[in-house]
């Protein structure tokens, strides 16, 4: 089972690869370079808001807070257009990251409601200091990136189509990890119920931070590369709260908590913008049709694609084989238990500790 | 001297529009748990209708609000019927991101209906202005402000007087034991949810007709409302007013001594400082545990 896994990813990490040469029309490229590069912002912030529960609306923030430390380095050092800029990449996430952490510090004292609040109100202040700062961002007229000139025709987009595969295979190496990792469980045990994991041990400020500063960071990479991508940028199109709600549906979509969903998400919504915005958004039709999508799939399918197949799989193979509803498999428990309550009985994936007390707990039977 | 004095002013007469806004949103908040993100175009669209009865029927802006508030209000209770009420786990998750769809398409309608064009509301009091002590003041925001006064102490009355308002603030405090004893929380839900899209198109009326605006004009009344909710408390009435006036004042006295460039980012400052000191905002409860 596990090498018939491993040989699945690996499959898919050569389609992916392969991908850019079987299709070379620019088109079909650039918007493979969006969607990798969206799937990267989304599984970074799966680690946040999948694993600890915090769900932040404003992570677009240090997306933005990347592209500009990558226009504004490149313009600063007279680096030329090339392969160079790639290596700004880090640097950029880096920047992201370090801003990430008194900010994050400072949203992550409150919870739920607020803490999203907090975050939006958050990425609002990124775009206005990106408008006001005029001496570093230029405000409103944007700053340009160096134009890798010898690249020309449909092989223009493959050092980004690269750049970006690396980094979401990075990212999902590392929201691997985490997931598999004592960290990752005690971010499990956080979105669950933070109190009890702080009352059994788990650091959980630490923690949250840290899951706050690798969203970013990740967030910041990947703004860097489409800062490079798109050559320029405005406040208006980097800090853009379209993209922020998209990262979070796509994660919504595919699956919230685990760890191929942003993937899937990206890869099923990043086109289908991106074909609308091509292909409605001169008649203004693209806006009503993405927003009418939103509203079907949240009424239609609220627990994301995989939750929901996992679910019928699980139910499948009880009624085949009336065997107990848990499910163990690779080490993580998939629940599908009724009525178990709020906090448990809406995730695929938990562990099993939380369950187990919640069962006997009174009130629960009061189900709002 | 003079000028910071008038900016004060300014301010407390455009806060009370922002309190009208911002106390449907925080109410929304405190008895259904969700953040309402398209309160920002829900404020468009009150003034666009304003907009549309004003140049196809010639009906004055503040007599049309007898018919825009009642339809808002209807629209409201419609969409809680729609796409709230469906949604049973995760609500505060499923309702941001299913009333931020509705958000976009109703931006879409607006944006093909109106083009992107910028209006703005008109009447006799929109230019004409008055002299008090020296300083002129327009007639479109001390009327605008006293709109805001009685709409907000009719809310006030509607929550803390009525046998309405006791079951909201019940459902406020505990939603479970409020359905226990025999409150219908959803009827509530649905009616706070009308009269938040109500007080919403008012502001938009008042907003309309102080500020040209378009559609993408909700971000930024969206972005300047959450804070302000946030500020004052997520959940308080009172928190919310203080909050809408506290910030307008801020920015008008910072656009008079400053530059009107740093207006907003002086308030969002502010907001940081605060949610260092006191997170739970100015008159709001500290988050206790759910089980």
């Amino acid at each position: 089972m596990k090498i018939l896994k491993m040989v699945g990813v690996l499959a898919l990490l050569a389609c992916a690869i392969i991908f850019p040469q079987v299709f070379t029309d620019p088109t079909v490229t650039t918007i493979g370079v969006f969607t990798l590069i969206f799937a990267a912002v989304a599984t970074g912030w799966n680690i946040l808001g999948g694993y600890s529960g915090y769900i932040s609306l404003g992570h677009i923030a240090y997306f933005g807070i990347g592209a500009y430390a990558m226009a504004i380095f490149c313009l600063h050092w007279n680096i030329p257009g090339g392969y160079e800029p790639f290596s700004l990449v880090p640097l950029a996430a880096v920047i992201a990251a370090v801003v990430s952490i008194p900010l994050g510090w400072i949203a992550l004292r409150v919870r739920r409601h607020t803490f999203i609040v907090i975050t939006i109100a958050m990425f609002f202040i990124m775009q206005l200091l990106a408008y006001n700062l005029i001496w570093l961002t230029n405000g409103s007229t944007g700053l340009g990136l160096p134009l890798p000139v010898s690249w020309g025709g449909y092989f223009y987009n493959y050092p980004f189509y690269y750049a970006a595969l690396i980094l979401l295979v990075i990212a999902t190496l590392v929201s691997w990890w985490i997931r598999n990792s004592k960290f990752g469980l005690g971010l499990l045990a956080i979105r669950d119920d933070e109190d009890r994991a702080l009352g059994l041990g788990v650091k959980t400020g630490a923690s949250k931070l840290a899951a706050f500063v690798i969203a970013a960071f990740f967030a910041g990479a990947a703004g860097a590369i489409y800062a490079y991508f798109v050559e320029s940028i405005y406040p208006a199109t980097i800090f853009d709260p379209n993209f922020d709600v998209a990262v979070v549906l796509m994660v919504f979509l595919g699956g919230l908590g685990t760890l191929p969903g942003p993937i899937l998400g990206a890869l099923i919504l990043e086109p289908l913008q991106q074909y609308l915005n091509l292909q409605y958004g001169e008649a203004g039709y693209n806006l009503i049709i993405l927003g009418g999508i939103f509203l079907l799939v949240m009424l239609l399918l609220p627990r994301g694609i995989l939750p929901t197949l996992q679910d019928m799989w699980t139910k499948y193979r009880s009624m085949r084989e009336q065997e107990s509803p848990l499910q163990a498999e690779g080490g993580i428990v998939i629940t599908a238990l009724p009525g178990v309550g709020r906090s448990t009985a809406g995730r695929a994936e938990s562990a099993p500790t939380a369950i187990a007390p919640n069962q006997n707990e009174p009130g629960e039977g009061i189900n709002v | 001297m003079g000028l910071i004095i008038e900016a004060i002013v300014t301010g407390i007469l455009t806060g009370g529009v922002y309190a009208l806004m911002s106390s449907g949103l925080t109410l929304i908040f405190g008895v259904m748990d969700i953040i309402n993100i398209a309160q920002g175009i829900l404020v468009i669209l009150g003034a666009y209708l304003s907009y549309v009865l004003q140049q196809q029927l010639h009906i004055d802006l503040f007599l049309g609000l007898l018919i825009t508030m009642p339809v808002m209000f209807g629209f409201g209770v419609l969409i809680e019927f729609v796409f709230i009420r469906p949604l049973k786990r995760d609500r505060t998750m499923l309702s941001l991101l299913v009333m931020y769809g509705l958000a976009l398409v109703i931006e879409g309608v607006l944006n093909l209906i109106f083009s992107a064009d910028l209006v703005q509301l008109q009447g006799w009091y929109t230019t004409a202005s008055f002299n008090v002590a020296g300083f002129y003041l327009s007639y479109i925001y001390v009327f605008g402000f006293l709109l805001a006064v009685v709409l907000l102490a009719g809310l006030y009355w509607l929550v803390y007087r009525t046998k309405f308002g006791f079951s909201l603030r019940a459902s406020m405090q505990n939603r479970v034991a409020a359905e226990l004893i025999g409150i219908d929380v959803e009827r509530v839900s649905a009616i706070t949810f009308g009269i938040g899209i109500a007080l919403a198109a008012a502001g938009g009326m008042a907003f309309g007709a102080t500020n040209a605006f378009d559609a993408a004009s909700s971000y930024d009344l969206i972005s300047r409302v959450l804070a302000i909710i946030i500020f004052g408390g997520m959940g308080s009435l009172s928190g919310a007013l203080i909050a809408s006036v506290g910030m307008l004042v801020v920015e008008d006295v910072t656009s008079v001594v400053w530059s009107p460039v740093w207006a907003s980012t002086v308030f969002f400052i502010l907001l940081v400082i605060i949610l260092v000191v006191r997170p739970q905002g100015l008159l709001g409860q500290a988050e206790v545990r759910k089980q």
